[in-house]
Formats: C-alpha cells, sequence, structure tokens
C-alpha cells in the first residue's frame, strides 16, 4: 500500500524563544488518511499541528525553520496565504468550542468568510457538513437556537462540521477524544474513518489506544524529535525503536 | 529396580527444575512498567509456563522410566501430572484473556501473551505424547528382546527430552540463540528416527511374529520424534516474541538469519 502524500514536512524546527520545541521533524502524512501524533505532553505533538497551519505565528516569539509542503503549496513561504493555508488546513480542538452563534451560523461561518452569500447554498452545505458528521437529524428542527445548548459529543461533531464545511484537504484534530464519554468516544472515531474518505485526518491523542483503533500510521515523538513513524499495525506489535516500545507499554523511558 | 530414581521423581517441582531468576534475564525489559501490578501479572505468567514445561518434562522422563527402565510404577505419575497440566493450561489461558481484556497490551508485551497461549497448546500435546509413550511401555514392560533397539529409543527419548529442557530455558531466558539452537537439534532427532525406523522395519521383515512389538516401539519412535517437533514450535514462539517476527513455515536458515 502507497498512499499519496498529503502533507511532507522537511527538517522542521519551532522555536518558542530561546527554547526549540521541534527538531529537524521531517515526516509524510498520507493522503486520505488517519495519522496517528502520538507522545508524552510536552514532546511537541500540538506544537506540530500549529505549525501545519500557521497558529504558531498568533504567538509573538515563535520561529520556524524547514520547509512544510501542502500539496503544492509551501505553508510558509511569504506569499502564501494563511486564510487560504487555513481553508485547506482545518483544526479541531481538544474541547468543543461552538461560536455563541446558531447552529446554523456555527456551520455556515467560514462558509461566510469564503464570500457564500446566496441562502440556497449555505443551507445546503450547512446541511451536507451537518450530515457528515452524523448530528443533521439531531438538530434540523434547531438548527436557529444557540450551538452552546448542545451536548458536549453534539458540539464536538459540530466544531468539525464547521471545520468541513469549508473542505479542507486536511482535518487535524488535537485530543478530540478526550472530553467525550466512552459511547461518545467510539461514535466519534466512527465517524473519523467516514470523514477519511475525502479528508487526509491527522489525529493528536493521548490514549494509545485510541491510536490503535483509529489511525493507519502513527508517528511517534519524544522531546521534539520524531523517533518513529509507521504503519500502526506494525508499530503497535513490533516497534522499531525502544522508545516507542517503552512509550506505548507504559514502561519507563 | 531404579528405586533410586523413582525417589527423584516424586521430589517437588521446584527442586527438580530450579525456575531461572527472571528478573535478572529480562532482555525484553519486561518489568519495567509504570504499573508494577502489571509487573506481577506478567511474570507470573511466565513462572505458570516454566512450571507447567516442568511437569511436561517429567512426564517424558516418567514416560522414558516406563520404556527403558521398565518401571511400571512410573505410568501413574503421568497420569497424575497430566491432570495437573491440564489445569495449568487452563489457568494460563485464563490469565493471559484476562490480561488481554485488562491491559491491552502493545509491541512485545502482547507478543508475550500470544506467544504463551500458542505454546501452551504444544506443551500439553507434549504430555499427551508422554502419556502415549508410557501406555505402550506398559504393554512392553514383558518384551525381552532388544537390547539395541532400547538403546536407540533411550537416545530418542534423551534428546527429545533435552530439546524440551533447552526450549523452556531459551523462554526463560529469552535467549535466540539458544532458541536457534534447539531447533536445529531436531534434524538429530529426525535422524536417529529414520535410523531406529529402519532397524525395526528390517527386524519386522526377519520375525514377522513380532511384528505387534516391533510397532509398538515404532510408535514410540515416532512420539518422541513429534516431541520434537512440538519444542521446534515452542522455540518459533521464543523467536516471534524477541523478534516480532514470524518465522513459522519460513525454514531453519531463513529462520536462523538475525532481524535487519
Amino acid at each position: 500500500m502507497h498512499a499519496d502524500v498529503a502533507l511532507r514536512t522537511e527538517s522542521l524546527c519551532l522555536w518558542y524563544g530561546a527554547r526549540q520545541v521541534l527538531h529537524e521533524i521531517s515526516l509524510s502524512i498520507p493522503a486520505l488518511r488517519i495519522t496517528a501524533l502520538v507522545g508524552p505532553s510536552g514532546c511537541g505533538k500540538s506544537s506540530l499541528l500549529r505549525c501545519l497551519n500557521r497558529l504558531n505565528d498568533e504567538i509573538a516569539d515563535s520561529r520556524t525553520t524547514g520547509r512544510i509542503r501542502i500539496g503544492e503549496i509551501d505553508a510558509h513561504a511569504k506569499d502564501t496565504l494563511v486564510h487560504d493555508l487555513r481553508r485547506r488546513v482545518g483544526i479541531v480542538f481538544q474541547r468543543p468550542n461552538p461560536f455563541p452563534l446558531s447552529i446554523h451560523d456555527n456551520v455556515a461561518y467560514g462558509l461566510r468568510l469564503l464570500g457564500i452569500r446566496r441562502r440556497s447554498e449555505l443551507d445546503d452545505r450547512v446541511e451536507a457538513a451537518l450530515k457528515a458528521v452524523a448530528l443533521w437529524n439531531e438538530v434540523v428542527s434547531r438548527l436557529d437556537e444557540s450551538a452552546l445548548d448542545l451536548s458536549i459529543g453534539q458540539q464536538q461533531r459540530l466544531v468539525v462540521a464547521r471545520a468541513i464545511a469549508v473542505e479542507p484537504d486536511i482535518l487535524m484534530l488535537d485530543e478530540p477524544g478526550s472530553a467525550l464519554d466512552p459511547v461518545s468516544t467510539l461514535r466519534f472515531e466512527e465517524l473519523l474513518h467516514e470523514l477519511a474518505r475525502r479528508h487526509t485526518i491527522v489525529l493528536v491523542t493521548h490514549n494509545m489506544q485510541q491510536a490503535a483503533r483509529v489511525s493507519d500510521f502513527t508517528a511517534f515523538l519524544h522531546q521534539g524529535r520524531l523517533v518513529e513513524f509507521g504503519a500502526t499495525d506494525a508499530l503497535f506489535t513490533n516497534p522499531r525503536e525502544r522508545q516507542t516500545e517503552d512509550f506505548i507499554t507504559g514502561r519507563y523511558g | 529396580m531404579i528405586s533410586g530414581l523413582h525417589v527423584l521423581f516424586a521430589r517437588p517441582l521446584l527442586l527438580t527444575l530450579p525456575i531461572p531468576n527472571l528478573q535478572a534475564m529480562d532482555r525484553l525489559h519486561l518489568s519495567q512498567h509504570i504499573s508494577r501490578q502489571f509487573n506481577n501479572e506478567i511474570e507470573d505468567v511466565r513462572r505458570q509456563v516454566l512450571a507447567m514445561g516442568g511437569l511436561v518434562e517429567e512426564q517424558i522422563a516418567a514416560a522414558m522410566h516406563v520404556l527403558i527402565e521398565r518401571d511400571a510404577g512410573a505410568g501413574a505419575q503421568i497420569r497424575e501430572r497430566e491432570q495437573q497440566v491440564n489445569a495449568a493450561e487452563l489457568a494460563i489461558d485464563e490469565q493471559c484473556a484476562f490480561i488481554l481484556a485488562r491491559r491491552q497490551p502493545a509491541a512485545s508485551d502482547l507478543r508475550l501473551v500470544l506467544a504463551v497461549m500458542k505454546m501452551l497448546g504444544d506443551l500439553e500435546r507434549i504430555g499427551d505424547e508422554a502419556k502415549r509413550i508410557a501406555r505402550i511401555g506398559e504393554r512392553l514392560l514383558d518384551d525381552e528382546g532388544g537390547v539395541d533397539v532400547t538403546a536407540s529409543l533411550g537416545d530418542l527419548g534423551r534428546c527429545s527430552r533435552d530439546m524440551l529442557r533447552g526450549a523452556l530455558d531459551a523462554f526463560a531466558r529469552l535467549d535466540e540463540h539458544l532458541a536457534l539452537d534447539v531447533m536445529k537439534r531436531d534434524r538429530k532427532l529426525d535422524a536417529l528416527y529414520k535410523e531406529l525406523n529402519a532397524t525395526l522395519v528390517a527386524r519386522m521383515q526377519q520375525k514377522p511374529e513380532q511384528i505387534p512389538v516391533e510397532l509398538d516401539r515404532l510408535w514410540c519412535a515416532r512420539s518422541f520424534e513429534r516431541i520434537g517437533d512440538r519444542c521446534k514450535n515452542l522455540c518459533e514462539f521464543v523467536l516471534y516474541l524477541l523478534r516480532g517476527k514470524d518465522v513459522r513455515h519460513s525454514g531453519l536458515a531463513k529462520a536462523g538469519e538475525s532481524p535487519a
């Protein structure tokens, strides 16, 4: 199985001030597959995610070297428009963060930013996005009510709908399961498989079993370095690196 | 007759098979989990497998006592050991299921549990072969003829028993080289078996009235040869545990290649 590459980092380094948090990360994320980033707290996996759609730009003293290629785009090139990059690379955070707007307007938010004004087109795309995350049937009768009244599990699916409404190539999720109960988590993981038909998924997770259950590929980061990247089946039965083995089996590193 | 050895058999297991210090032989760092409880569970499973292997080894030794030393008393011991072996098989299998359900082991932990679950079947069947040998040995107690073939059967028996001891040592010490060495010994056992097979066929041709007795000996030889095959399986699972590579059906030369 040789999948196309959706995103490639080349010797990517990241500093916050004087502190280097990523060291020479070279990683190829396969297209239309689920890739899990795992590693202990502070290993740099969330920072890596933030590099990929330049969220680190918002942090004043952050600095990167190396390259990030998304398709033909160089993510950190001067002429790359950040809002265009972020349309292509969506992100969903650990705690669902719906805007204090109606359910409909949450999903339509990004579409309006893209300049879509026609009501019928907005409605169609909101419906498609909510159907893709299996939320449509639950909210169809109250699209104009506040998104904040939804349950946590529903909110998590809503923010995914908001992210995919603009049809990103890549959808990144930062510990999306940790605020959900076990049943909602399983439903959410099932949703990821559905979404992977149309989007490349990059998943940061603390939960080894979750990485093992849902991902096709796994990258293990430790102290800002990429220790091992490989097919999830191989990495969880026979990792190449001792550090990976110690981490996924809960040994002292 | 060989009452001294008979007493040796009756000694408790721990005296006949010294169980090695597993922590000192922890090449896979099996005792370095953050969860001490998990370490204990893993170590417990390994100890139980070694104890079960010790029982099976005693079954082979007892079978040889019946067959070679013509000691009728050893047969009862095999049946008693068989019950212990069966109980151990069930207990270890259950313990493995608990670990899978509760710990969701990965990497070498997962391979250990998988290897153990497969080794159990081979160990139990080695015990069955020993029982078969002892049953035939009891039929042959009154047969006087055949000092040479009895000696050859003894060679086969010792070779198969040593292979089991080696396989268990390889598992206890997580010793790749020993596992490969035991696998190589299977060839010698096969050669011994072929040789004895030819001798027994020749004897049948010379004395057709002896055919039932010679056939009995042939069954015993066959059982020892099968024990060797099962010991080879045990070693393959040890290699799988150590390397994460399944070497079954790949031939000895390939199994011997060191991992890339």
